[in-house]
């Protein structure tokens, strides 16, 4: 359990004040400088050290990813923080943006730094209105303060922070596709290699971050790689914002220790299932795009990448999406079906014709108006989108109804065998 | 450079290469839709998967993925054909099954590729989606359901034929290809998408249910409705030509069309000359050959040779033209000319007159300067080149003439032909760019030169691509940009006024009692003078015909073998598809038919003798299709005095581009293009 000394979000609930004043007061800015003067390279060394892994979903280690930037570039070099918060069950960059705005900005600094860039350029995601106004407010707070712009905290580095919003596109989170919307271009990802690094956002090597990863990024260096390390699992290190909603009690956004376990998290931070831990169903651990685990699987599953990976769902952005018994597991993972089929940009075959389709058969399976054939073609159809397209959109898509099929195939052959025994509508002769 | 193994085939490909490019280069053929090596690389359609061996277990889209020393690929494992079939599946679950009446039917990727790589049967139960068609004007049909989304047609119109006209709107499965507000496009090139597309979902309009590619006839042949020679493919069924499609020839077309090329040939059935006339009391009537012949001999008798004249058209191949002459040359005449719209192109020395750079070398060109021509409609291919020239280094191109759009960012430095002195003298800006290029390409149009003071602009041009370096041992920077697909053979076989001989002016003015127009309709028929006898050859009721004595029924390009030499100066030959309608003939038999009436009999009985004869005047006829490049080495300029220049303003000489000859003039679909370009936004039908 993380104790309240080890706590990087200490406004998460927006209780203090989010601004320069405030956030100084949480240590925020402290003599940022010294943490510049330690050089690119030993920046990059304590994050590959912290063991820090991506917090946006992948869970790619952010240090390596910083490394992969080159040491010397006749182009500019930009850093870009995704803020394109969209993965259903997910809010945690959120309360940051709007509650911690400085632990994102001094990370940009200190990343942007560590990578080379000249500039940094937050996208957030356009719905989130009041989020990007306290965000401009507190980069204008920083410029002024001399914290960014010329010579930023006065090491001598320039560095320029840009806000932009985003136009609601799911896809606009994925990396490459930021980048082309930030271009001003259709938000459509595109194809890798080359990878940002080398040919990134207007050409340029660019890395691409999660508000997350950037934000905690300042404090495991003022407080070191071994401290980080000393939270969390082997491998899995550290603490992280889980975001509870569903069917319990208290819907909340929560840091805690990756490696805690999940129903220490649910009953301790959100007041545990609605009807009790025995009217679990099931729960998606890490936001739509994961196959859900059931019951049995919750009991002793820990909160972390490696533990999730290992029983075929994964922690993915941390928003824990609870259903008790009441929920029709079928209808509630075709409505991630349809946000899918929605949300694919249409450039890649299986993405653009695979979404629709598997939406429309779990339409039907949610009436039970199929033949337990299907349920094989269905699997089949995921199987052929997933890995077969440009960018993670048809993985998340195929991954909730694998996890349905395999774990909830007996109801979904109930679902139809009921179907076929009510009395069919007869036609008018 | 790196090696590669490639189902168990090792190459060596250029550094930088995709493993589609490598699979080619070991023969192997891998599935694709979207990719297409003149467009840039899209990714999307997954058909090209394969599995490379140490990377994530997951097929990779070998069209946009770089080939890496050691890299050893499978085309054709079990991962492979299984996400093969699976992207084949998910093209087909929305595409109609509606083939049997598709115009691609016979030459469809997808049917092709269902066949090769499809299941044998759907499983998709669902209903299909339905996507309204978009009207893109008179010349490409859609019919939106097939489409795959390839994105083919959406990346040639933006990056190739430079015009921003056709995008993707909305998405996920409800993307759609359009123009997002329903307009004409407005290419020049637009028919090109329709080759483009891999499926049925953009097709010919005017072609739309006509024939079965099976059922065609191809003959490979020349368009002549510009001077870029395109190379094109001729479709014909028994005595009609049904479509004409581009040949590959990356020296001239790459792979592209122009739209009047393409579209124009709906021309070729009307306003057709199919029979001999004579004009008897002021009204034509039909005749026969023989008393059409024996009215121009009967009218010959008597006339010296220098009261006798002839003008070539745009459109003529260079064996007539060589007949002609030596038919006037039989009768004492050296009043011959092919400048028909008073073009003053020196016939002097080759390179006074030819596109030296050649089409391929203005990719090598640094700096470009455009003289009185608009390229986009005057070469809308050509116009194509230097816009990937361009886009490939950014090169500095400046206009002097009119102010338009030529899909490409331009320098405008003036109207007047007087900032050709200004260049020279180094007083415009642009003097600095184009002394300070390694290749600098001056380009001037017929608009520069068929206006009186077109000597001295033609001057003054060569005088400027001397001074500023654009003519060295190995660079030729001065190019003339012809827009008549016979004159350039003409002027090589001189068909220019001989010593003492009258030229168009002339000849119009009443300095005649007899001429004889080979295809010229290219001026005001009016301006011949009252007292002339009119000798029409050609294919088309058009201008000349109307003011003719004689009307002598001749082929069109696609009726007759011919030789053209295009504004390059590269000879190249396009072959019989069709025969001419009615009673009319290929020219140059008509010609030796005629010699053999009034007694001068030409010297040729077959075309080949013909064609030895071209040789003999000109060596360039010896090697069709080939060109080879010169640099300058004679700095000395074509005859004229580069100062006594006008204030007129330059103006291209082609006002519309889908107008310019007597085929086009004759189309339907051509007129359906103007109206179409005159109010796009209504061109909806």
């Amino acid at each position: 359990m993380l104790h309240d000394k080890d706590r990087i979000f200490t406004n998460l609930y927006g209780q203090h004040d989010p601004f320069l004043k405030g956030a100084r007061s949480r240590g925020d800015w402290d003599n940022t400088a010294a943490i510049l003067s330690r050089g690119r390279d030993a920046i990059i060394q304590e994050m590959k050290d912290s063991g820090l892994r991506g917090r946006g979903g992948a869970g790619f280690p952010t240090g390596l990813k910083w490394s992969f930037m080159p040491k010397q570039s006749d182009r500019p070099c930009y850093l870009v923080v995704n803020g394109d918060e969209s993965e259903p069950g997910t809010c945690k960059d959120r309360d940051i943006l709007r509650h911690d705005p400085h632990k994102l900005i001094e990370g940009c600094l200190v990343a942007g730094f560590a990578m080379g860039a000249c500039a940094a350029y937050i996208y957030v995601r356009g719905e989130f209105y009041d989020e990007i106004v306290a965000l401009q407010h507190a980069v204008d707070e920083a410029y002024e303060a001399g914290l960014i712009g010329k010579n930023a905290c006065g090491s001598g580095y320039d560095y320029d922070v840009f806000v932009h919003r985003g136009a609601g596109a799911y896809i606009c989170g994925e990396e490459t596709a930021l980048i082309e919307s930030l271009e001003g271009k259709k938000g459509m990802p595109r194809m890798k290699p080359p990878f940002p690094a080398g040919v990134g956002l207007y050409g340029c090597p660019s890395t691409v971050n999660n508000v997350e990863s950037i934000a905690v990024a300042p404090t495991i260096l003022r407080r070191g790689a071994a401290w980080f390390t000393s939270l969390g699992r082997p491998n899995n290190a550290g603490q992280k914002l889980f975001c509870i909603s569903g069917h319990v009690n208290k819907p909340c956004n929560v840091e805690e220790e990756l490696g805690i376990p999940l129903r220490e998290l649910i009953e301790r931070y959100a007041g545990g299932v609605r009807g009790g831990w025995d009217n679990l169903l099931a729960v998606i651990p890490g936001g739509a795009s994961v196959p859900l685990m059931p019951k049995a699987t919750c009991d002793d599953i820990l909160m972390d990448f490696d533990s999730l990976r290992a029983v075929r769902s994964g922690l993915g952005t941390a928003a824990v999406i609870v259903m008790d018994k009441s929920t029709d597991v079928i209808k509630a993972i075709a409505r991630l079906s349809k946000f899918y089929m929605h949300e694919s940009c249409g450039q890649c075959t299986p993405c653009r014709e695979g979404t629709g389709w598997m939406w429309r058969v779990m339409t039907r399976m949610v009436e039970g108006r199929a033949t337990s054939d299907e349920i094989d073609t269905l699997e089949a159809v995921t199987r052929q989108v997933e890995g077969h397209t440009i960018c993670a959109l048809g993985d998340a898509a195929a991954w909730p109804i694998q996890g349905l099929i395999r774990h909830f195939r007996p109801v979904m052959e109930e679902r139809i065998a009921a179907y076929r025994k009510k009395p069919m509508p007869m036609a008018a002769e | 450079m790196p090696k590669v193994t490639i189902d168990g085939i090792v190459v060596e490909v250029a550094a930088g290469s995709t493993i589609l490019q490598a699979a080619e280069q070991a023969g192997i053929e891998i599935p694709r839709f979207c990719y297409h090596e003149r467009l840039s690389i899209a990714g999307n359609c997954r058909m090209c998967l394969v599995e490379v061996e140490k990377t994530p277990p997951k097929p990779i889209a070998s069209c946009g993925y770089p080939v890496a020393d050691g890299m050893v690929v499978h085309t054709d494992s079990p991962m492979v054909r299984k996400g093969r079939r699976g992207v084949m599946e998910f093209l087909l679950i929305n595409h109609p099954l509606d083939c049997p009446i598709c115009d691609q039917g016979g030459e469809c990727d997808l049917q092709d590729q269902a066949m090769g790589f499809g299941a044998d049967h759907s499983r998709y139960d669902e209903n299909k989606r339905a996507v309204p068609d978009k009207n893109l004007g008179p010349l490409v049909k859609t019919s939106m359901n097939r489409c795959i989304h390839c994105t083919r047609c959406i990346r040639f119109i933006t990056e190739v034929a430079g015009v921003p006209d056709l995008g993707a709107t909305a998405r996920g499965e409800h993307m759609e290809v359009g123009t997002y507000v329903e307009k004409a496009l407005g290419s020049e090139l637009s028919g090109n998408i329709i080759d483009l597309c891999p499926v049925g979902a953009l097709t010919s309009k005017p072609y739309a249910f006509v024939a079965r590619p099976w059922e065609l006839q191809k003959v490979d042949s020349i368009d002549v409705l510009d001077a870029v020679g395109t190379n094109i493919r001729i479709d014909a069924r028994g005595t009609e030509v049904l479509r004409i499609l581009p040949r590959i020839n990356e020296d001239v077309n790459e792979e592209w069309l122009g739209d009047k090329s393409r579209f124009a040939l709906d021309g070729l059935k009307r306003r057709r000359l199919d029979r001999p006339w004579v004009r008897e009391n002021g009204k034509l009537r039909a005749a026969t050959w023989d008393q059409a012949f024996d009215a121009i001999a009967t009218k010959l008798k008597g006339l010296s040779g220098d009261r006798i004249g002839a003008i070539a058209g745009d459109l003529v191949d260079a064996e007539s033209v060589l007949a002609l002459k030596d038919l006037l040359a039989s009768l004492g005449s050296t009043n011959v000319d092919c400048r028909q719209d008073g073009a003053r192109l020196d016939a002097s020395r080759r390179d006074f007159y030819c596109f030296n750079t050649s089409i391929a070398g203005i990719e090598e060109a640094d700096a470009i300067l455009i003289v009185g021509s608009n390229p986009r409609k005057e070469a809308p291919v050509l116009n194509a080149r230097i816009r990937k020239a361009w886009a490939a280094s950014g090169l500095p191109v400046a206009v002097i003439g009119s102010e338009t759009d030529l899909t490409y960012p331009v320098l405008h430095l003036g109207t007047g032909p007087s900032v050709l002195t200004d260049l020279h003298s180094g007083s415009n800006a642009f003097a600095t760019i184009l002394a300070n290029a390694k290749k600098p390409m001056i380009i001037v149009g017929q608009g520069a030169l068929a206006r009186p003071d077109g000597t001295a602009i033609l001057a003054a041009a060569w005088r400027l691509a001397a001074h500023v370096g654009a003519l060295s041992f190995d660079w030729h920077g001065f190019n003339i940009l012809h827009t008549a697909a016979g004159r350039v053979g003409a002027l090589d076989l001189g068909f220019v006024p001989g010593p003492n001989g009258k030229g168009v002016d002339a000849m119009l003015d009443g300095g005649l009692d007899l001429l004889w127009l080979l295809g010229a309709d290219g001026f005001d028929s009016a301006r011949i003078a009252a007292g002339t006898f009119v000798v029409y050859q050609g294919h088309h009721g058009d201008a000349g015909a109307q003011r003719a004595d004689v009307i002598l029924p001749g082929a069109a390009y696609t009726e007759k073998s011919g030789t053209y030499v295009n504004t390059e100066g590269r000879a190249q030959r396009g072959f019989k598809a069709v025969y001419p309608p009615g009673e009319a003939r290929e020219d140059w038999t008509i010609l030796r038919a005629f010699s053999a009436i009034i007694g001068k009999t030409l010297p040729y009985d077959t075309i080949e003798a013909l064609r030895a004869r071209m040789e003999q005047i000109n060596p360039v006829f010896g090697r069709v299709g080939f060109m080879p490049r010169f640099g300058c080495s004679d700095h000395t300029g074509p005859a004229g005095d580069p100062s006594v220049l006008s204030d007129a303003p330059l103006v291209s000489t082609v006002p519309n581009y889908y107008a310019t000859d007597p085929i086009s003039r004759a189309s339907p679909t051509m007129a359906a293009c103007i109206e179409a370009q005159s109010q796009p936004a209504l061109a909806a039908e």
